[in-house]
């Protein structure tokens, strides 16, 4: 591909305990693309998300060999710092994960405990975030509610804007309009759009037609292997793997 | 239609359940026509607010013994909520699986050690130190404190573990992915989160602490007196009840009582302010 790769996955395996959830998975995902990775359910995707930014470090028993290379350093080094690679990259999940706080402090958050204090500077940010997830005209008047009153959609353009305040330079999403009603999802899509101009974005649709819709590239993952990767038009149209054709025509899963 | 014998069975658990209550509602009545005569008697600004007990000159008040339960507990509290609270963290949120198997089975026997047991260390090892270090006569406010301190850790810390971990995973997941450190998510979210609970875990450990006879009865000294600093000795509620209820007979066995009607609408209080905290949520 012509496009700088901002992440660089090489020989990744991903473990539960004995259970092997990723397979030799090699992948280069674009700088300001969105990348859409689709399969299955229990293909790894959600695994192998959690993994870009070290999530998985959280759950017991999960392990993994490989490397992945974010600017061409590995996140796994010894020196790496979990706070920056996580501030660097972002993450949205399948559910919205509002805070217990207001609308205001959900966005301002992040930005505040990475230390900025000015009480203007966290008001721009958290307006401009807001504005960027296409929530601000909805809450611009209710700032001091709690985040938790808004719809569904609203929460998880809250959660987009939460991630957007830490001007990371990856943002995964994954599944982030499972739980949405087609306008909100039609809201998240088009300013997802916007951003990959100034971010690398990594999304896991929740439908194909949605990785149709806004993916640069897709990769199709079954049963933790990578099965094809590509432009997203030449994946759809002419998919090189059988089980990528099955699965596109609606044959499983 | 309920065949008969599912219907006995019902009957016969409900007259059960109803027994306990009124066991609850018989102590209750008890207390209260036993300990209410005197009070109407005294008045009760005289009772609550008096600074002389003297039962065998017909004075019953019982304001230091107030005093002394109240500054106990505080002391207690004092003492035991920080301890309980960054345990109960520690085991929510840092303890590795294997610690934590060690640690919780360990609290819990906290709270199976009698109180007899806690007040005998004190008297050995507790109260000489005070006199050793602090001086003062070591059997004190403060000797009551340690050792209360540590007897409402167990309830403390079990409840607050209990709401740490019953908050949503996803509030951790959320903070750690925004880059939050695990301490900035401790404090900024989850403490914050968890605030019902915990209070209502340090009010429930509080009503164990201004509740407990045996363990201060060895430490305290019971002095009737207003103390001055905490090396002083008291007498709380429950021990004055404790130390003079085998010799009491009319009016000052009657002050008992009233006693324990005090001691048991301060405790109800404090139970209903639990209650009404965590059910606000
Ligand atoms: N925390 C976990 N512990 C053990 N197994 C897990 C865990 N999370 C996911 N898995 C398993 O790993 C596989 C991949 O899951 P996941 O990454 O969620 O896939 P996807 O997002 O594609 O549905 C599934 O078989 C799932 O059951
Ligand atoms: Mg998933």
């Amino acid at each position: 591909m012509t496009q700088k790769s901002k992440i660089d996955i090489k020989g990744l395996n991903f473990y539960y305990e004995q259970k092997k959830v990723i397979k030799e998975l090699n992948l280069e995902i674009p700088e300001n693309r969105i990348l859409g990775i689709f399969g299955p359910a229990n293909s790894g995707i959600t695994t192998l998300l959690r993994t870009l930014n070290r999530l998985s470090d959280l759950t017991a028993g999960a392990r993994h060999e490989g490397e992945i290379l974010l600017d061409g350093k590995n996140i796994f080094a010894p020196d790496v710092n979990l706070t920056e690679l996580r501030r660097r990259v972002g993450m949205v999940f399948d559910v919205p994960t509002p805070l217990p706080m207001s609308i205001f402090d959900n966005v301002a958050l992040g930005p505040r405990m990475g230390g900025l204090k000015s009480k203007t500077d966290l008001e721009e940010k958290v307006e401009t975030s807001l504005r960027m997830s296409a929530l601000w005209d909805d809450v611009k008047d209710r700032l001091d509610t709690p985040a938790a009153r808004l719809s569904g959609g609203q929460q998880q353009r809250l959660c987009i804007a939460r991630v957007l305040a830490l001007e990371p330079e990856v943002i995964l999403l994954d599944r982030p309009c499972s739980a949405l009603d087609p306008i909100s999802t039609a809201k998240i899509e088009e300013s997802l759009v916007q951003l990959k101009e100034q971010y690398t974005i990594v999304i896991a649709p929740h439908t194909v037609q949605q990785a149709g819709r806004i993916a640069d590239r897709v990769a199709f993952m079954l049963m933790g292997d990578l099965i094809e990767q590509g432009y997203t038009q030449e994946v759809f149209s002419f998919p090189k793997d059988k089980r990528t054709n099955d699965y596109l025509t609606g044959r499983f899963g | 239609m309920k065949s008969f014998k599912e219907k006995l069975t019902e009957r016969v658990f409900l007259l059960i359940a109803l027994s306990t209550l009124s066991v609850l509602a018989l102590i209750t009545v008890f207390i209260f026509i036993k300990g209410v005569p005197i009070i109407a008697k005294v008045g009760i600004i005289n009772f609550v607010f008096g600074m002389k007990w003297a039962p065998s000159q017909g004075y019953y008040g019982i304001f230091p013994m107030i005093v002394g339960s109240v500054s106990v507990t505080l002391g207690a509290a004092i003492i035991g909520v920080p301890i309980a609270i960054c345990c109960s963290i520690f085991l929510a949120e840092f303890a590795p699986a294997k610690l934590r198997n060690v640690f919780r089975p360990a609290i819990q026997l906290l709270a199976a050690i009698p109180s007899v047991v806690y007040g005998f260390w004190g008297v050995l090892f507790v109260v000489p130190m005070i006199r050793k270090f602090l001086g003062g006569p070591g059997l004190s406010i403060l000797a009551g404190s340690i050792i209360l301190g540590i007897m409402i850790l167990p309830t403390i810390i079990s409840i607050t573990e209990v709401s740490l971990l019953a908050l949503p995973r996803h509030y951790k997941d959320g903070a750690l992915a925004l880059g939050l450190t695990q301490w900035q998510t401790i404090h900024s979210l989850l403490l914050p989160a968890a605030k019902s609970g915990i209070v209502a875990a340090i009010i429930l450990g509080l009503g164990r602490a201004i509740g407990e006879t045996m363990a201060v009865i060895m430490v305290l000294g019971n002095a009737v007196a207003l103390p001055q600093s905490i090396l002083d000795p008291v007498r709380t509620l429950t021990t004055n009840i404790g130390i003079e209820m085998g010799y009491a007979s009319g009016e000052h066995q009657q002050a008992l009582f009233a006693t324990g009607i005090v001691l048991f609408v301060i405790i109800m209080l404090l139970n209903a302010s639990a209650q009404y905290i965590t059910r606000k949520r």
